[in-house]
């Protein structure tokens, strides 16, 4: 066991909201729902132009392998189905629907019978949960691993992003929600040993947690240091059960599964209700809006419907994200849709929106000194622009997982993690072409 | 229109600036003391160095057409760097001056500018100065009450430790008095702008290795240019390593060569050769003490 100090920085956690118990917005007049919100397969659109839908009816079939399935947030007629390009840029299909007002919730939503392992991960694949903490990667894909191998379940209720309290406010509404899921993915994926990582900044959580899976054999809340990024899966695992997840490996191979608190807390709630993956509690924060607060709303609300129903904004905003400030994606224009793994949207004014100016490095080697993983980022960045494909392979540029510590420490106000995210699109071609070479 | 950009969309407070405003607070304590010790000599000849610095970066970038970076400061702290190098009684101002160009132009611009200069430019011009005009550049002022006219390195009666504590003896004007020294290397401890690894290795290895000698340890300590060197120009960023063995292999290497040309060599006085030395080999020291990456295979 090697004792490597991970570390990271102190941000200013701006956790405005986390006294704000989210409440359901009135429902927007049009949703705009992507077939694709995730990595793998995009869905297919199963409903027609003109066609009514009704709340949690499927509106988009999975296809093969890593995908999963689409539901309609509100009830209404679909009036479109259209191509938008999406927040991280890919032209994906959109079914477009207009509402009714009047929610009626469709015939198909019924709770599962679960009663063994098939079951349960078939209802997994139904409910259209993906993992809500940001990745949405498909919990289906994850629970359905080679249990044998697994020996711990590791719940993320670190939400160390600044701003964001969705993940805060499930621990605390819904605490009963987390251990019942908790319990589920033990009896059923057979694991005897249970770990939820909360950040200290979060005692409130901590407590609720503690108090909510007393009763339940096996699980422990961790309180972790309040340090950036606590929640990178590689740094939780490591902080919570002391396992180094090497190169290339899965949680998996180290015999974890981490699961987001939220995501545990849907498919608890999916098992009573039946109601697959349709609405979202999203965290609406930043100084160009004028009531910051947690709300509740269907997938596929613009950003502007959100604007509005936090009273709209205190001063023109300049700049908005979907996620938290440090891995958030700024975007084009405010007709975006919230999609599965939304967890806050950030209306930035003109202050915190300026762009500081970019001065040359002066190799004061902050960036290195708060890689969570060790990485160089001053050497990466002279062999990104050498185009040394050799030489980001041995500085592992590929282990970044673009956190933005480096860029948010520089005095020099680089823009660092972006010339690592194109170095390791780099070291990609450069491997894949060497692979080539080798046939 | 809203603005698209890169995440992180939250920068921490420091910037260049500040950071070199930090070490120019640090150095302030030493200014005042060298004025007292000194007498307005010392103010004169560090405003001149300062002046030539911030003009001489000025008309070079101007003239290349490159960007002015005279608004992060860092010529203003290279410019009361090496004033504090230099004897306060250097009364021929030209020599100053070119001193100055040589460290702004020649050192730091030539090579690209801040962040890109391999050797620390007060310490080099410094060098290149006690070369070229030794006769004014070892003549130190008569303090006060004129204990000596030369360094005690040099060889002349050596002042007791208070005094040399306090800074009252010969020397260059910024090197004397150990206590602004430290209380400068403290305030840029606190604001975490240097970390404590090479001070204390380059004045834990002088100390060691003078006692090993058989010299005076705490004589070597207070005298000479060290603790101005340790805390403030072996740590400059960009000709020093950044990672933490590799500021600990730095000043050991520091204090080593200090102490080998103060005993041994034909100069009285080794910190500014050490540090240059150690500058050169900075590159090697950083890729040898890369920090190991979490996770990492070795393939």
């Amino acid at each position: 066991m090697s004792i490597f100090r991970l570390r990271g920085v102190h941000l200013n956690h701006c956790k405005n909201t986390a006294k704000s118990a989210p409440k359901r917005i009135s429902v927007p007049k049009t949703v705009i729902i992507p077939m694709s919100m995730h990595i793998g397969a995009p869905a297919r659109p199963c409903v027609k132009v003109g066609e009514d839908v009704k709340v949690g009816q499927l509106i988009g079939e999975t296809a093969q392998g890593l995908s999963s399935p689409i539901y309609s947030g509100v009830s209404g007629k679909v009036k479109k189905i259209d191509e938008i390009i999406l927040s991280n840029g890919t032209h994906v299909q959109t079914v477009i629907i207009e509402s009714d007002g009047l929610q009626t919730v469709s015939e198909s939503v019924v709770p599962p019978v679960v009663t063994n392992r098939e079951e349960f991960l078939d209802a997994i694949g139904k409910s259209g949960i993906v993992g809500l903490g940001g990745a949405g990667f498909p919990t289906l894909v994850k629970l359905a691993a080679d249990v044998s191998k697994i020996d711990t379940i590791v719940i993320n209720g670190a939400e160390c992003e600044p701003y964001i309290t969705s993940d805060t406010r499930t621990m605390i509404d819904d605490a009963e929600l987390v251990a019942e899921g908790i319990e589920m993915l033990m009896k059923y994926l057979e694991v005897k040993r249970t770990v939820i990582g909360i950040e200290k900044n979060k005692p409130e959580c901590i407590l609720s947690m503690q108090k909510a899976t007393s009763g339940i054999d096996g699980v422990q809340v961790k309180p972790l240091p309040a340090i950036f990024p606590q929640g990178g899966e590689k740094v939780l695992v490591y902080h919570s059960v002391g396992r180094v997840i090497e190169e290339g490996k899965l949680p998996v191979d180290c015999g974890v599964i981490v699961i987001n608190c939220t995501t545990v807390a849907c498919i608890a709630r999916y098992m009573h209700t039946g109601m697959p993956l349709v609405e979202k509690c999203i965290t609406v924060d930043g100084s160009a809006i004028a009531e910051p607060q947690n709300i509740i709303v269907p997938i596929g609300t613009s950003a502007m419907d959100v604007a509005n129903a936090c009273g709209g904004f205190r001063e023109p905003p300049r700049k908005i994200m979907y996620g938290g400030p440090m891995m958030g994606i700024a975007l084009p224009d405010m007709s975006s849709p919230v999609i599965k793994q939304t967890n806050a949207i950030l209306f930035f004014g003109r202050k915190e929106a300026t762009p500081p100016k970019v001065t040359p490095c002066i190799k004061c080697g902050r960036c290195t000194n708060s890689c969570p993983f060790g990485l160089s980022p001053t050497e990466i960045s002279k062999a990104y622009k050498a185009g040394d494909g050799a030489t980001l392979e041995k500085l592992k540029v590929n282990l970044c997982m673009e956190c933005g510590c480096c860029s948010y420490v520089c005095p020099a106000k680089r823009n660092i993690v972006q010339r690592n995210k194109l170095a390791k699109t780099m070291l990609r071609n450069y491997q894949n072409s060497k692979k080539g070479e080798a046939k | 229109m809203f603005l698209v950009s890169p995440a992180p969309h939250v920068r921490a407070k420091d910037s260049t600036t500040s950071i070199m405003l930090d070490v120019i607070i640090a150095l302030i304590p030493t200014l005042i003391a060298s004025v007292i010790i000194f007498g307005f000599d010392a103010l004169a000849l560090t405003a001149i160095c300062v002046i030539t610095c911030v003009i001489g970066e000025f008309v070079f970038q101007k003239i290349c057409k490159r960007d002015v970076t005279v608004g992060d400061l860092s010529a203003v702290v290279t410019g009361m760097l090496l004033a504090f190098n230099l004897p306060a009684s250097l009364d021929i101002w030209w020599q100053a001056i070119i001193g100055s160009l040589v460290a702004i132009i020649v050192v730091k611009q030539l090579f690209g500018g801040i962040g890109k200069n391999f050797a620390n430019p007060a310490i080099t011009a410094r060098v290149m100065m006690l070369i070229s005009f030794s006769g004014a550049m070892s003549k130190f002022p008569a303090v006060n009450d004129a204990i000596s006219s030369a360094t005690p390195l040099s060889g002349g009666e050596m002042p007791s430790y208070l005094r040399l504590f306090l800074g009252n003896h010969g020397g260059s004007l910024g090197e004397t008095c150990a206590l602004t020294l430290l209380i400068g290397g403290v305030y840029l401890l606190v604001r975490r702008v240097i970390t404590w690894h090479t001070p204390v290795a380059f004045v834990g290895t002088v100390f060691l290795f003078a006692l090993i000698l058989g010299e005076n340890p705490v004589q070597h300590i207070l005298t000479g240019g060290l603790l101005l060197g340790a805390i403030f120009m072996a740590t400059d960023y960009s000709t020093t390593p950044p990672t933490k063995w590799g500021k600990v292999i730095f000043g050991v290497g520091c204090g080593l060569i200090t102490v080998l040309i103060r005993v041994f060599g034909s100069y009285p006085e080794g910190v500014s050769f050490a540090i240059l030395f150690m500058n050169i080999l900075t590159p090697h020291i950083t890729s040898l003490t890369r920090r190991k990456v979490f996770g990492g295979v070795k393939k």
